[in-house]
């Protein structure tokens, strides 16, 4: 069973969903993609919660009672959206991003973790990553590693410009910038990878739910 | 932005933009799988007014315009409207009605004055601002970058096909945005169990800095009024936020979200601005005051 959650007010057109155990929420948020409940708009799932939002002129106690019953319904076990949705729609695909682990913090955060540089890469490219969600920029994944070990803390200052394709961790994730924007997150690599493209369908490479792998290429 | 329009329809040109114009419609609701939030127009009442005299569906795209300054011609003929702010409108060097139905002759210039009260001006064209859409929407989402630039000048803007409807009214009788204190009122949550009193959102004024933009308006304290104070410290998960969000950094000044706000944030946000006043608050300018009002649960 996905467990208890709460409801907690966001809004007027938002209920903000907490469970006791955010593990199921991708798989809960991709559910509510495919079959919304009337009134839903849309759904963002996040690290602890998943943010519904509401059509104009929506029933909120209605939507409420729909978004909690579907979420104690979920039929998922222990680890559901993390590792492998298995819904058998071809997103449990694995996406490879080469990288080259050339980012200007890698030294740094192997001195934070006690290991060395190779570790750090051994680490990230031994690791299946899932997409818990994208937030942030658009086409920015928060990317899950389960027993990758790589836990690094922001930078103090966030650079104003971190550029695209950079790969970076932070507060136990991974992610990749789509686009040059500012950042906090430590550098580790770079990939020539694009995760973005409006003009494209989909225009994100990295949506809830995607595997992703990292592979070390020759810089 | 340029390109040939569609046939049969009008084209725009921009002679200057102001200080900032945008392409705006509805937004793109429905793109979170992507990361990208909904977004669209400022002031979504007076883009529908604007859009209404025109004899528009109320979606349709329209410039938003901050603080006027724009001046546009008329490659052919066309019908405008402006809305929001209040902006003497001139056509041609002659004084025009703002919130009224004005005919443009192909040549003529539309030009708006600085906004008296007010902070964003829509200009509707009949048939709609016809650029291509970008995820389902012509806006431009300012944080995200998405959709088409700001507009520059000398950029000529295709106008769609007239719509079947007329225009049923040639002028609105609507206020202007108000130019003192404005009144907002606020559902508590999701996050007003970290603050030690949340209530005191409630108590006095805050005012406007000059840090307010399409992403969000920094709100700070009068002399002599205390900040929110933050009742634990620990850190937030970055989640799903909302428009008209209160979010509270450690100053306890918070920052009033606009459409363009980031999709995802780390700090506690302590209410939201009740659906119906997001467009009022859109009308607000730096340096004006907002008093919060608890909202009763309807």
């Amino acid at each position: 069973m996905s467990g208890a959650a709460r409801l907690l007010p966001a809004g007027d057109r938002a209920w903000l969903l907490e469970p006791a155990d955010p593990a199921a929420l991708t798989a809960f948020a991709r559910e509510l993609e495919q079959d919304a409940p009337a009134g839903v708009e849309d759904v963002l799932p996040a690290a602890r919660t998943a943010l519904v939002t509401l059509r104009p002129g929506a029933d909120r106690d209605e939507v409420a009672r729909q978004v909690l019953r579907r979420w104690e319904a979920l039929p998922t076990g222990d680890g559901a959206g993390t590792t492998d949705d298995g819904d058998g729609d071809g997103d449990g695909d694995v996406v490879t991003v080469p990288v080259r682990y050339d980012g200007e913090d890698l030294e740094e955060v192997a001195g934070l973790l006690g290991v060395g540089p190779a570790e750090v890469v051994a680490r990230h490219t031994g690791a299946t990553w899932t997409c818990a969600f994208v937030g942030f920029a658009p086409g920015f994944g928060y990317l899950r590693g389960p027993g990758a070990r790589l836990a690094v803390p922001r930078r103090a200052q966030p650079r104003t410009a971190v550029p695209a394709g950079a790969v970076a961790l932070a507060d136990g994730w991974s992610a990749v910038y789509p686009r040059r924007s500012p950042g906090g997150w430590r550098l580790i690599g770079t990939t020539a990878l694009t995760l973005w493209d409006p003009a494209a369908d989909p225009p994100a490479l990295l949506r809830p739910g995607t595997r992703v792998r990292f592979a070390q290429v020759a810089g | 932005m340029s390109g040939a329009a569609a046939q049969g329809a009008g084209t725009l040109e921009v002679v200057a933009p102001g200080p900032l114009t945008t392409v705006q419609d509805l937004g793109r609701p429905g793109a979170f799988r992507w990361g990208v939030g909904a977004a669209g127009v400022a002031d979504r009442r007076s883009l529908g007014l604007a859009n209404r005299l025109v004899g528009n569906p109320a979606g349709h795209a329209a410039l938003e315009v901050l603080l006027g300054g724009l001046v546009v011609r008329a490659r052919t003929d066309l019908v405008l409207a402006v809305t929001g702010a209040a902006t003497p409108v001139s056509v041609d060097g002659a004084p025009a009605g703002w919130s009224s139905a004005l005919v443009l002759p192909a040549g003529s210039a539309l030009r708006l004055g600085t906004a008296t009260a007010g902070l964003r001006a829509y200009v509707a064209v009949r048939g709609g601002v016809a650029v291509p859409p970008v995820l389902g929407s012509r806006s431009r989402d300012t944080l995200a970058g998405l959709g088409p630039d700001p507009l520059a000048a000398g950029d000529v803007l295709p106008v769609g096909p007239e719509p079947e409807q007329l225009p049923r009214l040639r002028t609105a009788p609507v206020a202007a945005p108000a130019a003192g204190t404005v009144d907002l009122r606020v559902r508590l949550g999701p996050r007003a169990d970290r603050f030690t009193d949340p209530g005191a959102l409630f108590a006095g004024t805050w005012t406007v800095t000059a840090q307010c933009d399409r992403v969000g308006a920094r709100l700070a304290r009068p002399a002599g009024q205390p900040p929110l104070e933050r009742s634990t410290t620990a850190e937030l998960a970055p989640e799903g936020v909302v428009l008209g969000a209160l979010q509270v950094p450690p100053s306890g000044e918070p920052v009033l979200f606009g459409p363009d706000h980031p999709v995802t944030g780390g700090y506690p946000v302590v209410g939201v601005v009740r659906d119906a006043d997001a467009d009022l608050a859109a009308q607000v300018r730096p340096g004006q005051s907002l008093r919060f009002h608890p909202a009763v649960r309807a």
